[in-house]
C-alpha cells in the first residue's frame, strides 16, 4: 500500500501535542501561577456576616432605664448573586413600590456587584418574620440583625443624642467604622460612643450559588462574637427631667439642674424639645429634616449649652462676692438708690440698702457702685488691671470658657478681655462707667444656662464646683474621667459666700422688696436670684438661678424662659416647682404648677 | 481470506485501559459535581451519578457487542448505518423534543436519545467506506466534494436543530481528508479562515486588511525578488486607493473603509491581471487570489457574524476574545469555570471539597463543565493527568490508525481521532477560556447516556477493526 501522504500523520500528531501543550500552559497559568482565582472562589462561597453588638443601655441616676434596644433587621443584597425574582411578591412582602425596588437595586449595583450593601434598612420584626419564610425565593438577599434605640419615655432628647449611620467623613477619619455602622451623634450617645458601641463580631458562612447558607466556615473557629456595649449610668433624674420638660412645654428656654456637691447634672432641658423616637429607624432622615426646618422653635438647638444670653441680674451675686473679696465693700456697705445710678435705671425700692438687701431687691445702683469700686480699686495701677482681676474671678466661676461637660456642642460664652475694650474704645480711653452695664449682667458678657447653673452650684458650695457632667459611671465599676472628680476652688473666702447666700435667701424668703418671693417653699430654704436677660429681638428673657436647701444644698438650678419678661414672673416659679419636686417628690402649690403648665408663650 | 485470531487478545489493551480509566475518573467527578449529603448512595438512580453508573454498564455491554460483531458488518453496512442515522437526524427535526429551543432529542419513554452523538461514528464509517476505493485522489474536485458532502450533510442537519456545538464537531472530519491527501491549499485556506475570523475581533478591519496587503507584497517579493515589479504593484494599488478615497467624497459617501479597500484591491487586480496573463506569473496569481479571498472573507465575516450566529453565540465569541466583559451574564459560565479551575491550585482542594463545585457556581457541571470539577478538586495535577491521558490516547489512536492495512480502517481511525480531538480541545479549552463556549461534552467524562454510548461505539468499532487488521483486506 503506497502512501504518499504518510508524513501528514506528523502534522496531525503535532497538532494534538501543540493543543495539549497550550491547554497545559493555560492551566498552569491559572492554577499555579496566579492565585487571584482562589480569592475569587473564596469570595464566592464565604460570606462574612457582621455580628452587630447591641449598644449599651443608658440608665438614670436611680437605675431606671432610659434608653434600651429593639431588634431591627437590615435586608442586605449582593447584586452579583441575585437572579430573576418575583418582584411583585418581593415588593409586597416589604411593602415597597417597584420604583423603590429598582432604585435600590441600581444603587446597590453601582456600589458593588460582589460586596453586600443594604437594600432596605431597619425592617420591622413583623416584616422580617413574613420575609424570612420566603427569603429562599430571592437569592442574593439576606438579613442582618441590628438593634435600634428605644426610649422608655419621650424625654431628654438633647441630653441623650441619637444614633445614626456613619457618614463619609467619619469613615475617612476613623478606621474602626465601616459603611453601614451606627454611631452616636450628640449627647451621651456621642460622648460615650466608644463605651456604648461594644465590639463587632463576624461569622463566616459558606454559601452556595443561590446565596443560601450551607454551614459555617472552618467549624466556626474563625468566628468572633459580638461584645455588647457597656451600660452607662447617667446622672439624670428621669422624673425631674420629665417634669422639667412638662413645665417648659409651649415655652422656649432651658433648665439646668445640678447636684452642687458633685457637679452631676440632674436635669437638662432645652425647650422646645422633641421625642427622641423621631430620630430612630427609617423615619429618621425625614423627621430630622422636619426638625431642622423649624427655624423658629429650633428644636434641635440645645439652648442649655448653645445659647449665650446676657446673665442679667443673676450676675449680681458674683459682683457682690468680688467686691467683698477685693475689700471694696463690706456686708454693711450701703449705697443709696434713687431709681437708678447715673444712666442705669432701677426700680422703686427702699434706699439706701446694704449688700443683703441690695441682692434681695436686685438694686442696680448698688452693684453699679460696687462694680465701679472694683474697677477703680487703687490697689491696681489701672482700670485694665482691675478689670483683668475681675475677669479672672469670672473665669474661675467657669464663665467665658467651656466648662467641659461631655456634650460636644457646649459654647464658651463670653467675658470680654481688656483688649476687646481697647479695640472698641481705644487704649486707656475706657473707664469704669464705660463698661458699667456689666455690673448688672448686661452688655458684652454672655453666659450659657449651664454656666449659670454651675455658678449657682459654686455659690451653694461656698466656693468650689465640680465640672458638670452627665454620666455617673460606665460599665462594671469603671470611673468617669478624672476631670469630673477634681474640685475647682474659687479664690474667694467662704465667709464672703455666706453673705451673698444670705442675700439670695432674702431674695426668696425676705420681706418687702424681695424680688423672688414667688419661689419660696414651705420647709425648704431656697436661695435664689432673679434676672432679666435683655433680648434685642423681642421681649426680655426671664431668668432665675437658685439652690436649696440653704445649708445642705442638694440642687442648684438655672431656669431661662425666653420672651417671658422679668425673672420672677416665670423662671422663678419653674425653678421653685423643680426644687420642690426634686427634694420632696411632690408639689404643694398646685395652682402655680397649673399656671405654668398652661402658660403658652410660643403661640402654637 | 479469513484468518482465525482471538479477537479479545488482539484488542489494543492500552486504549482500553485508558478508556476504562477515563470512565472511572469521569464517574467520580460526576459524583462530586452533583454530590449532596442526602443522596450519598452510589447507586441512587434519582441522581446523575446513579444513572451514569447504569450508562457505564450499558456502554461496556455495548462495547462487547461492538467487538463481537464481525468486521465485515461495519464495512458492508457503512452506508446503511450512515443512511439510517441521517434519516434519524431528519426525523428528529420533526419528532424531537424541544429542549431549550433545540430539537436534538428523541424521547422514548423514560429514555432520551440524541441521534447526533451516533451520527459521528456513522459519518466516520461512511467516509471510510467512500475513501476505501483505491486510487481515489482527494485532489480531484469530484472526490473532495463527495467526501465533503458526507461530512457536511449531517452537519447541516444538526445545524438545523440547531446545535452549533455538534455542527462544529463534524468539521473535524476535514482532518481525516487532510491526512488522506486533500489539497494543502484547502487546509491552509481553512486554517486561514479560522485565524482571520478571530483576528478580526482583535484588530480593526481596515488595519487587518492593510496588513494582509503588506504581507502579500512582502511574500511576493520574498518569492520573486523582483523589487521593481513589486514597487510598481504597490504604486498601482496606492494610486487606485487614493483615487477611491478621493471619489468617495463625491460619489459614495456611505462606503466603509474596509469595503473601499476591497474595491481598490479588486480594481488594481484588474490592472495586475494583464501582467499575470502576459508573464504567466503563477506565484503572483496564487498570492493575489489568497489576498483577495481573505479580504472578501473579512468583509463577509461581519455579515456572517451578524446574520448566521445567534446573539448569545456572538457574545460567547466576543467574551472569549476579551472584547466584552460580562461576568454575570453570558460570561458567567466561563468566569465561574475559570475561577473553579484556577482556585484548584497545584494539588486541588481535595475530592468532594471543591467549594465552587459543591455550591453549584458552575452551571452544567456534570455535563459540559465536568473539567471544572477535575480542575478544582484535583488541581493542576489532576488536570495534567486528564490532558495527559487524552493526549496519549489520541497519539495511540493515530499510531493504531497508521498501522492499518486497509484504507477503510485507517480512515475510520482518523475519524475517531478527529472527533475525540475536537471534543477534547473545545471542551477543555472553553472551561479555561481559550475557546468560545461551545456546549459539547468531554468524551467518557461528561454525564450523558447518548454521548457515552456514542463515543464508546465510535472507539470500539475502531478497536475491533484494529484487532482484526490482519483478518481481511478490504
Amino acid at each position: 500500500m503506497k502512501d504518499t501522504f504518510i508524513n501528514r500523520k506528523y502534522i496531525v500528531m503535532g497538532l494534538i501535542i501543540v493543543v495539549s501543550l497550550i491547554l497545559l500552559i493555560r492551566l498552569f497559568i491559572i492554577q499555579v501561577a496566579k492565585d487571584t482565582y482562589r480569592l475569587s472562589a473564596d469570595n464566592n462561597v464565604l460570606r462574612h456576616v457582621v455580628q452587630y453588638p447591641a449598644r449599651g443601655l443608658i440608665y438614670d441616676r436611680n437605675n431606671r432605664l432610659i434608653v434600651f434596644n429593639q431588634a431591627a433587621y437590615d435586608l442586605m443584597v449582593v447584586p452579583a448573586q441575585t437572579s430573576v425574582i418575583d418582584t411583585v411578591l418581593f415588593c409586597e412582602l416589604l411593602n415597597i413600590s417597584r420604583d423603590i425596588f429598582r432604585e435600590r437595586m441600581d444603587a446597590a449595583r453601582s456600589y458593588s456587584r460582589r460586596a453586600p450593601s443594604v437594600f432596605l434598612r431597619q425592617i420591622s420584626a413583623e416584616t422580617y418574620a413574613r420575609l424570612q419564610e420566603k427569603l429562599f425565593l430571592f437569592p442574593g438577599f439576606y438579613v442582618e440583625a441590628r438593634t435600634l434605640r428605644k426610649y422608655s419615655k419621650p424625654i431628654a432628647a438633647h441630653l441623650l443624642g441619637y444614633v445614626s449611620e456613619v457618614d463619609e467623613s467619619i469613615l475617612r477619619k476613623d478606621p474602626y467604622y465601616r459603611p453601614g455602622d451606627y454611631i452616636g451623634k450628640l449627647g451621651i450617645e456621642e460622648a460615650y460612643e466608644k463605651e456604648l458601641r461594644g465590639k463587632r463580631g463576624v461569622k463566616i458562612y459558606l454559601v452556595d450559588v443561590f446565596s443560601r447558607i450551607k454551614g459555617s466556615y472552618a467549624e466556626g473557629r474563625l468566628d468572633t462574637m459580638a461584645v455588647q456595649g457597656e451600660d452607662v449610668i447617667s446622672t439624670i433624674d428621669m422624673e425631674l427631667q420629665e417634669y422639667g420638660e412638662r413645665l417648659m412645654r409651649n415655652k422656649a428656654g432651658s433648665i439646668v439642674a445640678l447636684e452642687p456637691s458633685t457637679g452631676e447634672v440632674l436635669a437638662l432641658v432645652s425647650s422646645p424639645a422633641y421625642d427622641p423616637e423621631l430620630l430612630i429607624g427609617r423615619v429618621r432622615s425625614e423627621n430630622f429634616a422636619k426638625l431642622n426646618a423649624d427655624t423658629v422653635g429650633l428644636p434641635l438647638f440645645n439652648r442649655a449649652l448653645q445659647a449665650s444670653y446676657p446673665p442679667g441680674s443673676t450676675l449680681k451675686p458674683i459682683n457682690g462676692l468680688i467686691g467683698l473679696q477685693e475689700g471694696v465693700i463690706v456686708p454693711s456697705t450701703k449705697f443709696g438708690c434713687n431709681r437708678g445710678y447715673l444712666f442705669v435705671g432701677c426700680h422703686s425700692h427702699s434706699s439706701p440698702l446694704d449688700l443683703i438687701h441690695g441682692i434681695s431687691n436686685s438694686c442696680n445702683a448698688y452693684f453699679c457702685q460696687t462694680y465701679r469700686r472694683i474697677l477703680e480699686n487703687s490697689k491696681y495701677g489701672s482700670i485694665s488691671e482691675a478689670y483683668d482681676k475681675w475677669k479672672g474671678y469670672l473665669n474661675e466661676f467657669g464663665f467665658g470658657k467651656k466648662l467641659g461637660i461631655e456634650l460636644s456642642n457646649e459654647l464658651p460664652g463670653l467675658v470680654p478681655s481688656t483688649s476687646y475694650f481697647n479695640r472698641y474704645y481705644g487704649k486707656d480711653r475706657w473707664r469704669a462707667l464705660t463698661v458699667i452695664s456689666m455690673a448688672i449682667g448686661q452688655g458684652e458678657v454672655g453666659t450659657t444656662p449651664l454656666q449659670m447653673a454651675n455658678m449657682t452650684a459654686a455659690i451653694a458650695n461656698r466656693g468650689f464646683y465640680y465640672v458638670p457632667h452627665i454620666v455617673k459611671s460606665v460599665g462594671q465599676g469603671k470611673t468617669i474621667d478624672q476631670k469630673f472628680l477634681s474640685k475647682h476652688i474659687i479664690s474667694i473666702d467662704s465667709a464672703n459666700f455666706e453673705e451673698i447666700i444670705l442675700g439670695m435667701e432674702e431674695a426668696v424668703n425676705g420681706g418687702a422688696g424681695a424680688t423672688a418671693r414667688i419661689a419660696a417653699l414651705r420647709n425648704i430654704t431656697v436661695c435664689g436670684k432673679t434676672g432679666t436677660a435683655q433680648n434685642p429681638h423681642g421681649k426680655d428673657h426671664s431668668v432665675f438661678v437658685a439652690f436649696a436647701p440653704k445649708d445642705d444644698p442638694k440642687i442648684a438650678i438655672s431656669v431661662y424662659v425666653e420672651n417671658a419678661g422679668f425673672g420672677a414672673t416665670y423662671a422663678a416659679p419653674v425653678a421653685s416647682l423643680l426644687i420642690e419636686k426634686y427634694l420632696t417628690g411632690k408639689i404643694t402649690n398646685s395652682a402655680m404648677e397649673q399656671r405654668i403648665l398652661e402658660l403658652n408663650l410660643t403661640g402654637r | 481470506m479469513k484468518r482465525n485470531v482471538n479477537i479479545w487478545a488482539r484488542l489494543d489493551k492500552i486504549s482500553i485501559l485508558i478508556f476504562v480509566l477515563m470512565l472511572i475518573m469521569g464517574w467520580f467527578n460526576i459524583y462530586a459535581a452533583v454530590f449532596n449529603e442526602e443522596h450519598s448512595r452510589i447507586l441512587d438512580m434519582s441522581q446523575r451519578y446513579g444513572k451514569q453508573f447504569a450508562w457505564i454498564i450499558a456502554a461496556l455491554i455495548i462495547a462487547v457487542f461492538v467487538v463481537v460483531i464481525d468486521t465485515r458488518f461495519y464495512f458492508f453496512f457503512a452506508y446503511f448505518i450512515y443512511g439510517t442515522l441521517m434519516f434519524l437526524l431528519v426525523l428528529v427535526l420533526f419528532l424531537g423534543r424541544d429542549i431549550n429551543g433545540a430539537r436534538s432529542w428523541f424521547e422514548l419513554g423514560p429514555f432520551t436519545f440524541q441521534p447526533s452523538e451516533f451520527a459521528k461514528f456513522g459519518t466516520a464509517l461512511a467516509l471510510a467506506a467512500y475513501l476505501n476505493q483505491k486510487k481515489l485522489d482527494l485532489k480531484k474536485p469530484s472526490v473532495f466534494f463527495t467526501s465533503s458532502a458526507i461530512i457536511i450533510f449531517p452537519a447541516l442537519l444538526i445545524a438545523l436543530q440547531p446545535d452549533m456545538g455538534s455542527t462544529v464537531v463534524f468539521m473535524a472530519f476535514f482532518i481525516v481528508l487532510f491526512r488522506e491527501g486533500m489539497s494543502p491549499y484547502i487546509a491552509i485556506t481553512g486554517v486561514l479562515m479560522i485565524i482571520l475570523f478571530f483576528l478580526r475581533f482583535l484588530i480593526n478591519n481596515q488595519y487587518l486588511i492593510l496588513s494582509l496587503i503588506g504581507i502579500a507584497f512582502l511574500l511576493a517579493w520574498l518569492i520573486t525578488r523582483k523589487t521593481r515589479e513589486i514597487l510598481l504593484g504597490i504604486l498601482i494599488f496606492g494610486l487606485v486607493t487614493a483615487l477611491m478615497y478621493f471619489l468617495r467624497n463625491f460619489l459614495f459617501r456611505d462606503l466603509e473603509d474596509e469595503r473601499l479597500l476591497l474595491v481598490a484591491l479588486l480594481l488594481s487586480g484588474m490592472v495586475y491581471a494583464y501582467y499575470f496573463y502576459s508573464r504567466k506569473a503563477q506565484s503572483y496569481i496564487l498570492i493575489y487570489v489568497f489576498l483577495a479571498g481573505s479580504v472578501i472573507y473579512i468583509n463577509s465575516v461581519d455579515f456572517a457574524f451578524d446574520r448566521v450566529l445567534k446573539p448569545h453565540q456572538k457574545e460567547r465569541v466576543e467574551i472569549m476574545m476579551g472584547m466584552k466583559s460580562d461576568p454575570r451574564g453570558t460570561g458567567y459560565n466561563v468566569n465561574q469555570s475559570i475561577i473553579s479551575i484556577g482556585s484548584g491550585g497545584f494539588l486541588g482542594k481535595g475530592y468532594l471539597k471543591g467549594t465552587q463545585t459543591k455550591f453549584k457556581f458552575v452551571p452544567a457541571q456534570s455535563t459540559d463543565f465536568i473539567f471544572c470539577t477535575i480542575g478544582e478538586e484535583w488541581g493542576f495535577a489532576g488536570a495534567f493527568v486528564v490532558i495527559g491521558l487524552y493526549t496519549f490516547l489520541l497519539l495511540r489512536l493515530v499510531y493504531l490508525a497508521e498501522r492499518q492495512r486497509s484504507f477503510f480502517s485507517r480512515v475510520y481511525g482518523y475519524g475517531v481521532v478527529s472527533v475525540l480531538f475536537i471534543h477534547f480541545f473545545i471542551n477543555t479549552g472553553m472551561t479555561i477560556g481559550i475557546v468560545p463556549v461551545i456546549g459539547i461534552p468531554l468524551p467518557f467524562f461528561s454525564y450523558g447516556g447518548s454521548s457515552l454510548i456514542g463515543f464508546t461505539i465510535l472507539l470500539f468499532i475502531f478497536l475491533r477493526l484494529d484487532a482484526s487488521r490482519t483478518e481481511y483486506l478490504f
